[in-house]
């Protein structure tokens, strides 16, 4: 999972700083939590590491949805193994901003009174068990596609988090696929499930990259900065070419009547997502939204009671130890 | 019942209880209060899962009808299971979780420690194997019980609460019948009444620490593992576990 449409913020510092800071940075040095770094290059690593850790924490739920109707014991294992992978994500991820100077808990209240954005990719529903296929197979296909590069980007806590988290990734995405695989090798109807999925979440996993930046000074400033590696139709260009021949080898139909190999680019033509779904979903008009950030905010308001009564332990505990003492 | 009829229930037994409660903590996923607890009920419920795999895989074999364990789990209905009512009460809130998975572990150690120097080889090695799992989900769950019954007020007063309501499903576990009675004169299973001895001494060392009050009665409700009249919530928990295996009969997923 990862984050998208993260503005770089404008840095007002010392030229001078920020000549030698960028020199730092073009020679493949890392940036470390104790680094001088422009306002800027911190703020806009808090937003895009924070959303990235939201989006872990969020996109528990739309395969979460499945554990309890998996359909065997051994695929039940395996989504569980899976989402558990997800909240260790966010956990290092949290890990990662923290070292930035925001705390776990600012960013979560954050994220759920709505300051703070996830993937879109997770308003959509899951809807048959074909779907734990296709958010394998795409959604982490396509997260994987911005993660692989973001293994080299300068902020060292960010990238080695990013390493860590792009092997479990490469795991996810074979799992779905195989999940495509036996459906699609199977009986008519998980062939339609198989399909249908693919139709749903074709377009929405296009729309993980971002509208096209290529002119963005935003964009441009992120790259220079190492947070950013390629732009989004670079990688939007990458996904597609890497997953259309998955999809034939399945025997499955891309839900795109555009969609063909170009000899010149060396890749294929394809239509674009409706972007204008994309921007509604982003406002809170998705499928989902409502319903997955009020999960969270049950889930947080909930567990009020449990944290407070374990910091009441943990505060006495110490106390009787510093009284032993 | 003797023989290998009732080395097929016993093994039901076992393999039900960690499939219903694996099933139960499964339920939490991406809902808990912090995130390292939806990561460490996740990984309890897939060392549950795991073991049901090992169980109900031997109890396919014992049986030796060709039924594996997907299909024990998958197939059966609910008079079929043999699991103990207490693991098929529904989640309540996380503290009511904790005390069911504590009151569980407890007695899911006590059982494993004996099982896996049990005669029968095959459950001795399985047995010892959960054994190590079960061993940190007690330390964990009889650690969270604590601290939320030491805790705040309110965290007392709802871990109080989440014990009564769960007491009246303790005594099964321990209440024995013909299948025990086969399996303890076959030297597979323990005394159950020496196990409750051992349970008792763990679980009030923790209801101590946790300052809660043990319950006075002992009235123990009964059917669950006999499978002669479980509560109502293990069908509504089957009708999703079950549903994709029963909707498309035959399909390999």
């Amino acid at each position: 999972m990862y984050a998208q449409m993260i503005k770089s913020e404008a840095t007002a510092d010392d030229p001078e700083k920020l000549a030698a800071f960028q020199a730092r940075i073009d020679a493949g040095e890392k940036i470390e939590p104790k680094d001088w770094m422009p306002e800027g290059y911190r703020k806009t690593l808090i937003r895009q590491i924070g959303q990235h850790a939201h989006s872990e924490i969020v996109g528990q739920l739309p395969e979460g949805n499945w554990i309890t109707r998996a359909p065997t014991l051994e695929r039940k294992a395996i989504l569980l193994a899976k989402v558990q992978d997800e909240a260790g994500h966010g956990l290092y991820l949290y890990g990662a901003a923290e070292t930035l100077g925001v705390s776990r808990d600012e960013l979560t209240e954050m994220l759920l009174d709505g300051r703070m954005k996830y993937s879109s990719i997770f308003n959509y529903p899951t809807l048959t068990w074909a779907d734990m296929g296709a958010v394998g197979w795409l959604v982490d296909g396509a997260a994987i596609m911005n993660q692989v590069p973001l293994q080299r980007t300068s902020y060292g806590p960010y990238s080695r988090a990013m390493i860590r988290i792009c092997k479990e990734e490469s795991f996810h995405q074979r799992q779905g696929y195989h999940i495509m695989m036996k459906m699609a090798q199977g009986t008519p109807a998980q062939k339609k499930m198989a399909q249908d999925a693919l139709n749903r979440f074709w377009y929405p996993s296009l729309m993980m990259f971002g509208p096209s930046d290529k002119d963005s000074v935003h964009s441009a400033q992120s790259m220079a900065w190492k947070i950013k590696m390629n732009t989004n139709d670079e990688l939007r260009q990458k996904f597609v070419d890497q997953t259309v021949p998955q999809a034939e080898y399945l025997g499955l139909t891309v839900p795109d009547a555009d969609l063909r190999w170009n000899e010149n680019k060396a890749g294929y033509d394809f239509s674009q997502p409706d972007w204008s779904e994309f921007f509604d979903v982003l406002k809170g008009n998705g499928p989902c939204n409502t319903e997955r950030l009020a999960a969270r905010n049950k889930a947080w308001d909930d567990g009020a009671w449990v944290r407070d009564g374990l910091m009441a332990h943990a505060a006495k505990k110490r106390a009787a130890r510093v009284a032993a003492e | 019942m003797g023989g290998q009829g009732a080395l097929f229930e016993y093994l039901l037994r076992l393999g039900d209880n960690t499939l219903i409660l694996g099933h139960r903590v499964s339920e939490w996923c991406g809902h808990a209060p912090v995130l390292e607890e939806d990561i460490a009920l996740a990984n309890t419920a897939l060392d549950l899962i795991g073991q049901t795999q090992m169980w109900l895989g031997l109890a396919g074999e014992v049986e030796a009808d060709g039924r594996t364990a997907d299909d024990l789990a998958m197939l059966r209905d609910v008079w079929d299971f043999r699991n103990v009512l207490l693991v098929e009460q529904p989640n309540g809130n996380f503290g009511q979780t904790m005390m069911r998975q504590m009151l569980f572990d407890a007695f899911h150690f006590e059982l494993l420690s004996d099982l896996a120097g049990a005669g029968d080889d095959r459950i001795a090695a399985v047995a010892a194997k959960a054994l190590k799992e079960v061993t940190y989900h007690f330390d964990r769950s009889s650690e969270t019980v604590i601290g939320l019954g030491d805790g705040t007020e309110e965290s007392h007063a709802r871990m109080q609460a989440a014990l009564d309501l769960l007491w009246p499903y303790v005594g099964e576990m321990f209440t024995p019948d013909d299948i025990d009675a086969a399996m303890f004169e076959a030297g597979v299973a323990p005394d159950l009444r020496l196990l409750r001895a051992r349970f008792d001494s763990r679980v009030d060392r923790v209801l101590k620490d946790a300052t809660l009050a043990r319950p006075d009665s002992s009235y123990a409700q009964t059917g669950g593992k006999t499978g002669f009249r479980h509560s109502e919530h293990l069908g509504h928990l089957l009708t999703q576990m079950q549903w994709l295996q029963r909707a498309y009969p035959g399909a390999v997923w």
